[in-house]
């Protein structure tokens, strides 16, 4: 176990032999997590993964011709140029595709992929066997050295991750129009194709050099999982750009730093799972679109129908018991209320609870419930916006009577107050002097009372 | 050119395998999942490491079992993530995929000590040695692989055979086929398992990329030849056939080009043939080909017939 001294001394980039990794690991994972959110917006988040894969032969004739010209054939940024040409040349080929043929995004995507792959495994093969080349360490090139990261490495990383993540700041407003509405922005005379090979250089930067530091694979999880973690928290597209860089920043910040610390943890791999651990955490808890408060949200909003429903029929029996006489407030049986709505006994017992919880009913002897006094005025209240918003569809929306009832019950769950008091001013004419003095209208269709007859 | 028995069971092994995934691929490419074949042969990584951690042996049998059945997971996860979450399916696929290939990195590394599995291996299986693995039957001694391949593309031939109708329509409508009683959840994993099958038995023998490259390029060269199903099938089997011989061929050829006397990967090669299929059919296809189109649309126009309506 490394000491509390080194933990700090990592982290907080004093080590020497560590600053330089952590610190290109988190610049990398900024960068990446502002051009992935582009990507993921526009539904290619796998362009990295064909990226990645295409810039294979770029890497191998490279190094050939560095060896051809009599060179060593591993300097960065030769590699790093033939690895940029041949991803050019991957998306390029993948634009074609999509807009000369009927085939989609992930066919185009696919083939690059492959083909091109499939090109560099057979070109290395062969540029392996180059005499006076050293061709051992091209793979390590590929699958990432990420601890072996020298100060020249780090200053070109550094300053592309830093260029990518200025110019895709820069270009905010043009990017947002494409993710969102590339139709709309060409109808506006903006260059959408170039706008989107510019957003695919930037990714082909990233990837470039993600490549290096992390790997072919790994460096696919830098483009696409802090975005999708950050989508989770917002809904906006600022809020979210931020985030992500925060997300993949910190990812690889901590990855870094915890595979410095720890024997026999590979960089890439850990960064990764970090990322992986953030995605997991968002996608179940964050507020705005994780699982489980979408799943409070919903039962939330289904407890709240389920009381309406239920305070509503209790009034409409209590109406069907009174005759023409006021509506009062009596027992009523509670096998009335099943046949009111189509409740399970399950149901209907947990519609019950929560009612007695919330002292809107309480028993009135065996097999009866009563309304109690504030149970009373609320099931009116509600029976009452119920009616308001029936005679409101019927009025100007053409429903027929008989119809009304399903269509009200879609939207009237969520009626507030200031609409219920314009349905009031709306409907005055309509609802005549008599009805106007008690608290609820009659209702416009027939109540249904007893149990449908068996067909 | 010297041609051997070798040469002749190294493209038998190519076309056995390269028709195995290209008729799974078919369904993928109308499915839209063309990328799940490439995210299966990562993410099977951490399968391989645990099958060999929990037997501690490289026994095909289990590493098999292992690797399937991370594939299987893969798109189970993948599905999961993308419902729950309603998150975008190439990103899911792609979180899936790189979170599993990272926990394999990791196991393997754990494990590494005592093991020799190399990931760059399991990436780059080679066709090259599959003759010299060889069982025997009666006189005759056949490549394990090709026996193993050939198995798989019977396999995937029958289940396609028999549930053509299913996979068709839950390919092109997934709520019709809900909505008739075909399960479209059932055929979705069955489908993704008959990949995951395919691209195990495929890698561990073959290699990685013939497998990423015939799942997706035959059947989009298909599809740019034709607009019907079975005529499709016929036309992936095929250009992925014609891949397999043409890759090997040029795989002994091409290095020459260069003065190089030994053949380079078959593998690379393969897939780089069926890219250069899929050109062709780009250009020339009747349908919409670049060039056919070009070539009517100056027809019509010297027309005086069609010119003038």
């Amino acid at each position: 176990m490394p000491s509390w001294g080194d933990i700090v001394e990592v982290l907080l980039l004093q080590n020497y032999n560590t600053r330089l990794v952590v610190l290109s690991t988190t610049l990398l994972g900024i960068a990446a997590g502002l051009v992935g959110s582009f990507l993921l917006l526009r539904k290619r988040s796998l362009m990295g993964d064909a990226l990645s894969h295409a810039t294979l032969p770029g890497v191998t004739i490279a190094f050939a011709i560095m060896v051809a010209l009599g060179g060593d054939g591993k300097s960065l940024p030769g590699l790093l140029l033939g690895a940029t040409i041949s991803g050019i040349a991957g998306i390029a080929t993948m634009l074609l595709i999509r807009n000369t043929t009927r085939l989609r995004d992930d066919v185009a995507m696919g083939f690059v992929l492959s083909v091109f792959f499939g090109i560099g495994v057979a070109a290395l093969a062969m540029v392996s066997r180059v005499p006076g080349g050293n061709a051992a360490g091209l793979e390590s090139f590929i699958y990432g050295k990420t601890a072996s990261m020298i100060q020249s490495d780090f200053i070109i990383i550094a300053a592309v991750a830093g260029i990518a993540s200025l110019v895709s700041l820069a270009l905010l407003k043009e990017f947002l129009l494409l993710c969102f509405d590339d139709g709309f922005a060409s109808s506006q005379g903006w260059p959408t194709l170039w706008l989107d090979i510019a957003l695919l250089a930037l990714v082909t930067a990233v990837t470039v050099i993600g490549l290096q530091a992390v790997g072919l694979i790994l460096v696919i999880a830098f483009l696409i999982t802090p975005p999708t973690a950050a989508r989770f928290w917002t809904n906006r597209l600022l809020p979210m750009l931020l985030l992500s860089a925060i997300i993949g920043g910190v990812s690889g910040w901590l990855g870094a730093s915890i595979s410095a610390l720890t024997p026999k943890l590979p960089a890439g791999a850990v960064i990764v799972l970090v990322a992986a651990v953030v995605f997991l955490i968002s996608m179940l808890f964050a507020p705005a679109r994780g699982v489980f408060p979408r799943i409070a949200r919903h039962s939330h909003l289904r407890r709240k129908v389920d009381r309406q429903h239920l305070l509503r029929a209790a009034y409409e029996i209590l109406e069907s018991l009174a005759g023409d006489d006021e509506v009062r407030n009596t027992p009523f049986p509670i096998e009335a209320l099943q046949l009111k709505r189509a409740w399970s006994q399950r149901q209907l017992k947990r519609v019950l609870r929560i009612a007695r919880r919330e002292d809107h009913l309480e028993p009135a002897g065996s097999g009866f419930l009563r309304l109690s006094e504030p149970g009373f005025g609320e099931a009116a209240r509600i029976t009452r916006n119920h009616r308001l918003w029936e005679r409101y569809l019927i009025k100007y929306a053409d429903i027929a009577p008989s119809h009304v009832d399903r269509d009200a019950d879609l939207v009237e769950h969520i009626l507030g107050a200031e609409l219920v008091s314009e349905l009031e001013a709306d409907l005055e004419t309509e609802i005549d002097e008599r009805e106007l003095t008690v608290p609820v209208p009659a209702s416009p269709h027939l109540i249904q009372t007893e149990p449908p007859a068996e067909a | 050119m010297n041609w051997t028995s070798t040469d002749t069971w190294i493209v038998v092994v190519g076309i056995l395998c390269a028709v195995a995934c290209a008729l799974p691929g078919c369904f993928l490419v109308l499915r839209k999942m063309s990328m799940m074949g490439d995210a299966i042969s990562h993410a099977v990584l951490p399968g391989l490491a645990i099958a060999f951690i929990i037997t501690g042996t490289r026994a095909s049998v289990p590493m098999f079992i292992g690797a399937a059945a991370a594939g299987v997971l893969t798109a189970v996860f993948t599905q999961w993530i993308s419902k729950l979450g309603n998150v975008d399916r190439g990103a899911a696929m792609g979180i899936v995929f790189t979170t599993l290939f990272a926990v394999g990195l990791l196991l393997i590394r754990q494990a590494a000590d005592n093991v020799d599995i190399d990931p760059d291996c399991v990436l780059h299986g080679s066709i090259e040695f599959t003759p010299l693995d060889t069982v025997a039957i009666g006189n005759l001694f056949i490549p394990r692989a090709a026996i193993v391949n050939g198995s798989v593309l019977l396999l995937n031939l029958a289940i396609i055979i028999v549930l053509f109708k299913e996979l068709k329509l839950s390919a092109f409508d997934p709520d019709l086929a809900d909505t008739l009683g075909f399960s479209s959840r059932f055929l979705h994993y069955l489908l993704m398992t008959m990949v995951a099958v395919t691209t195990v038995a495929a890698f561990e023998s073959v290699g990685s990329i013939i497998v990423i490259a015939m799942l997706i390029v035959p059947p989009a060269t298909a599809l740019l030849l034709t607009h019907r199903m079975v005529p499709m099938l016929v036309i992936a089997t095929a250009t992925a056939a014609l891949s397999a011989i043409i890759g090997h061929l040029s795989a002994i050829i091409v290095p020459t080009w260069f003065g190089q006397t030994s053949s380079t990967s078959t593998s690379g090669m393969i897939a780089f043939a069926a890219g250069l299929l899929f050109a062709l059919a780009w250009l020339f296809s009747p349908l919409e080909g670049i060039v056919t189109r070009r070539l009517r649309r100056s027809c019509d126009l010297q027309d005086p017939e069609l010119s003038t309506n």
